[in-house]
């Protein structure tokens, strides 16, 4: 059995699966409720000034659903914890108290004064959590305010405030960035130029759902008004897969300890941010939408899978998949895969053939020898992957690499040498 | 039918459940997941394999994206019929049997279903979905108000012809009305339906009936065109010595009467009820008759299950209700007593060298009070009068061409009555459309 316990920033956890600071860490009661189902951590719901903010008393999510009502999508205009300061910290300090095993980890908002800071780090850490997570994350409400995403997006604000931390706080200072962002990587230089210990990514994406079909209005809406949420759920992951694998390769930040959040649903999920670089996970959605029994399986996916790849613990497999992310100029330009149709698995939907030939190469065939048949012409086919993509029958559709021989769409005989854009006679920066 | 037998011995719950809808209608949340279900093929095989070519992937799409008035204009612009059909088209052979889920899952999606889901909110409500094009002073006469007749009288209203509508039974929808299981249409459906069609205006019940007071000649005389829906008047006798003996019932008379009953509890019911036929009439009044309460019924074909005009679906529900099938029996020879049917002999039968069953020789007798004749109808030649010199006809049937034309070239036919059809809803329905713009492109051309 692989070794799941896990190490961040030296705070120790019997899983890698942390809660994310949101509404599922608002409270000790929903905190124990986690820890008894299996939790490995949580980071408390954000804290902030008191007098504390105040919520709306409409609603604060919306969903994206499939027919089945399976939530692939879900925002929330949620702000910062709503209760009163002293109340999050004794609760927070008995959790500890009654969850030594357990890692938890505070989240903070405060506004960008050092006094602030100064002033309420300590009070943080005299809980005995195991250390602070600096929200400069949250795109709605609070960035208004000069916070949350309002510093996430300006490298010099992460800086500062990060330098502040450091400079009052005992416990390791963990940066969560925002996505509302075009390129990553400066704010995580930022967060590492400030001494921050790691960063944890994304938070949520500005969204709005969509409007209401009879009033016209957006949806959802506070008294027939609406204001952009923060995006989450299923549908962020791969947007959050790339920041993380982003900072993961990038040379001025590679080797940042990052806990990995976005769209974490099972334990493939969290395979994904792991080996792209992610030492940790947090998981809020997920928990939000089925409960906290969902551990369970993420738990136990990943412990199997480690199994399966013979890796003795997780830290086997964070950054496996770094190496093999790339910029397109070093894609290999002689590299040829085809389509290949498995006729014993085709249920001749026909949707390959139409979505190729309405929208790509004309390479799958309707009919051969009057028959309804799909079939690849290889000598039309890019090596796309759409086809395989749309097709209802897992494995039906292959994508098959050609070794040897001539492609027969651009008579270019198949050779195992490389040649990237860089190389490429079509590029006019091109050196050789 | 036969007075000596007592009705119903079950009470008016027992009835009332046993003739409640066959295939309850989804829900909003049964439809949204069955549509997902729905691949959207290419060159779809359900549709190829719909009759009337309904663009199946197109109104389910339009059920997953919650356009049900959408969902019913793609379905009514093909079927006008769409409500009917989705309630009695026999899917499991047609549209569902080509769904390529088939072959992934051997679970075809429930495009019946759906189509029901689509079609009954529109129908409830009236809302009309296919304007009247002006009109082009054109009148064309429809006779017979089934399935054929209405679709061919909506069809062409809608392309801006005047039409006048001619039925000799008291309501208008046909076998809709008369002829289909109570349990697939409940709720007065047929009428509802018949309603919604004539409410898109320009079609006119007219009195007379042909073969009665209406000849023709005086609708040729009076009408640009003129389209025969008749159907099928004649029922097949068994050819045996005492049928009219009391007990021995035309099933196509019984279901009539059956549909129309206010009462089902006051119909005669048998105790062995014996069914002779292996179409979906003997289906429907074998299991109408267990529905009613029948002790024993038993359907005997003369065939094997393969040669059954009823679809093996059919056939499995009539099991499921308790009718017994017995294959390659033919009726020999009415048992009666006291003037009452007593059973029948019946010859064993088996595959003749030209490949029509024949006795074996051996004989078996069923006890029966009541005999239902299921052998298939004809058609009623009196019916139509001074038409059966003006048309050509093949296999019995009333000729057409693939547009539905006979030999006559201002009238048109469809439905049951002509020859090459397959007997079905939907068949007739597509005969009507196909006829209405044979009319159409007719009347434009020649009248201008």
């Amino acid at each position: 059995m692989a070794d799941l316990n896990s190490t961040f920033l030296g705070i120790t956890s019997p899983n890698p699966f942390w809660l994310a600071s949101a509404p599922p860490t608002d409270k000790a009661y929903n905190v124990n409720r986690a820890f008894e189902a299996g939790w490995g951590g949580a980071v408390w719901k954000t804290l902030g000034e008191d007098p504390p903010i105040v919520n709306v008393s409409g609603p604060r999510y919306g969903a994206i659903h499939s027919n089945e009502r399976r939530v692939i999508g879900f925002n929330n205009i949620e702000l910062i914890t709503d209760r009163p300061l002293q109340v999050n910290l004794d609760e927070i300090r008995q959790v500890k108290r009654d969850w030594p095993d357990r890692a938890l980890v505070v989240s903070l908002m405060l506004p960008m004064n050092e006094q602030t800071w100064a002033q309420y780090l300590p009070m943080i850490e005299d809980t005995g959590c195991d250390g602070v997570e600096l929200n400069f994350g949250c795109p709605h409400g609070m960035s208004e305010r000069g916070m949350g995403s309002a510093v996430g997006q300006v490298p010099e604000y992460i800086q500062m405030a990060t330098e502040w931390a450091k400079k009052h706080a005992r416990t390791p200072v963990i940066i969560k960035l925002t996505p509302n962002v075009t390129n990553i990587v400066p704010p995580a230089r930022a967060a590492r130029a400030g001494g921050a210990d790691g960063v944890s990514l994304i938070n949520t994406i500005n969204s709005i759902m969509r409007v209401d079909y009879d009033t016209l209005t957006m949806w959802p809406a506070t008294d027939g008004q609406g204001t952009h949420g923060g995006y989450c759920g299923p549908a962020v992951k791969p947007i959050a897969l790339n920041m993380v694998a982003e900072i993961a390769r990038n040379p001025e930040t590679a080797g940042l300890p990052v806990s990995g959040i976005g769209g974490i649903t099972d334990w493939r999920d969290a395979v994904d941010f792991l080996a792209l670089g992610a030492s940790n996970v947090q998981v809020c959605t997920a928990a939000m939408v089925y409960g906290f029994k969902i551990i369970d399986d993420l738990v136990q996916g990943l412990s199997d899978f480690l199994d399966d790849k013979g890796m003795a613990s997780v830290s086997d497999l964070v950054g496996k998949a770094v190496p093999s992310v790339t910029d397109w100029q070093y894609l290999n330009l002689n590299y040829v895969e085809k389509a290949h149709i498995d006729q014993d698995l085709c249920i001749s939907c026909g949707r390959c053939h139409v979505v190729c030939e309405d929208t790509s190469h004309q390479a799958i065939s309707h009919t051969v020898n009057g028959v309804r048949r799909f079939e690849v012409n290889d000598a039309e086919c890019v090596g796309c992957n759409l086809c395989t993509s749309v097709c209802p029958v897992d494995g039906c559709i292959t994508m098959r690499p050609m070794t040897s021989g001539v492609d027969p769409r651009t008579g270019q005989k198949i050779t195992s040498e490389k040649r990237n854009w860089t190389e490429h006679p079509n590029n006019p920066m091109c050196n050789s | 039918m036969a007075t000596h037998l007592p009705g119903s011995p079950l009470s008016q719950s027992e009835l009332e459940e046993n003739f409640s809808d066959i295939h309850p209608p989804l829900s909003r949340s049964e439809a949204l997941i069955e549509a997902d279900r729905c691949y959207f093929c290419y060159d779809a095989p359900c549709t190829a394999a719909c009759p009337t070519d309904i663009d199946i992937p197109g109104f389910i799409q339009q059920i997953r994206s919650d356009n049900i008035r959408g969902s019913a204009r793609t379905i009514l612009s093909a079927n006008i019929m769409g409500g009917m059909c989705a309630r009695v088209c026999p899917t499991e052979v047609l549209c569902e049997q080509d769904c390529v889920r088939n072959t992934h899952e051997d679970k075809p999606v429930v495009i019946g279903l759906l189509q029901r889901y689509a079609t009954d909110p529109v129908i409830q409500s009236g809302k009309q979905l296919f304007p009247r094009k002006a009109d082009s002073g054109r009148r064309v006469a429809v006779v017979g108000a089934g399935p054929a007749g209405l679709s061919c009288a909506h069809r062409l209203s809608t392309l801006g012809h005047r039409v006048d509508l001619f039925d000799g039974q008291e309501k208008l929808g046909g076998l809709n009305e008369y002829g289909i299981a109570a349990y697939k249409t409940v709720d007065e459906f047929a009428q509802r339906e018949v309603q919604y069609i004539l409410d898109v205006g320009g079609i006119e019940r007219q009195p007379g009936r042909l073969g009665g007071d209406l000849t023709l000649d005086h609708l040729l005389g009076n009408y640009d065109a003129v389209f025969l829906g008749v159907g099928l008047g004649d029922v097949n006798n068994l050819g045996l010595d005492g049928e009219d003996t009391a007990g021995v019932v035309d099933a196509v008379e019984y279901i009539a009467e059956l549909r129309q009953a206010d009462d089902l509890g006051e119909l005669a019911v048998g105790q062995n009820v014996l069914v002779i036929g292996g179409g979906m009439t003997a289906i429907d009044v074998a299991v109408q008759s267990r529905k009613l309460g029948a002790g024993q019924v038993t359907i005997a074909y003369r065939r094997g299950p393969e040669q059954m005009n009823a679809s093996r679906h059919e056939q499995d529900y009539a099991r499921t209700q308790g009718v017994v099938i017995r294959h390659w029996l033919s009726p020999r020879e009415l048992q009666v007593t006291d003037n009452r049917v007593a059973g029948m002999l019946m010859d064993r039968t088996r595959l003749g060298p030209d490949g029509s069953p024949e006795p074996s020789g051996e004989t078996v007798t069923l006890p029966a009070d009541v005999v239902f004749k299921a052998i298939g109808q004809q058609l009623h030649w009196n019916q139509l009068a001074d038409a059966r010199d003006a048309l050509a006809t093949e296999r019995n049937r009333i000729k057409v061409d693939d547009q539905r034309r006979t030999s006559h070239q201002r009238i048109w036919a469809g439905g049951d009555c002509v020859a090459g059809g397959e007997d079905l809803t939907v068949s007739a329905v597509q005969d009507g459309k196909l006829a209405a713009h044979s009319i159409d492109d007719y009347l434009r051309q020649n009248h201008g």
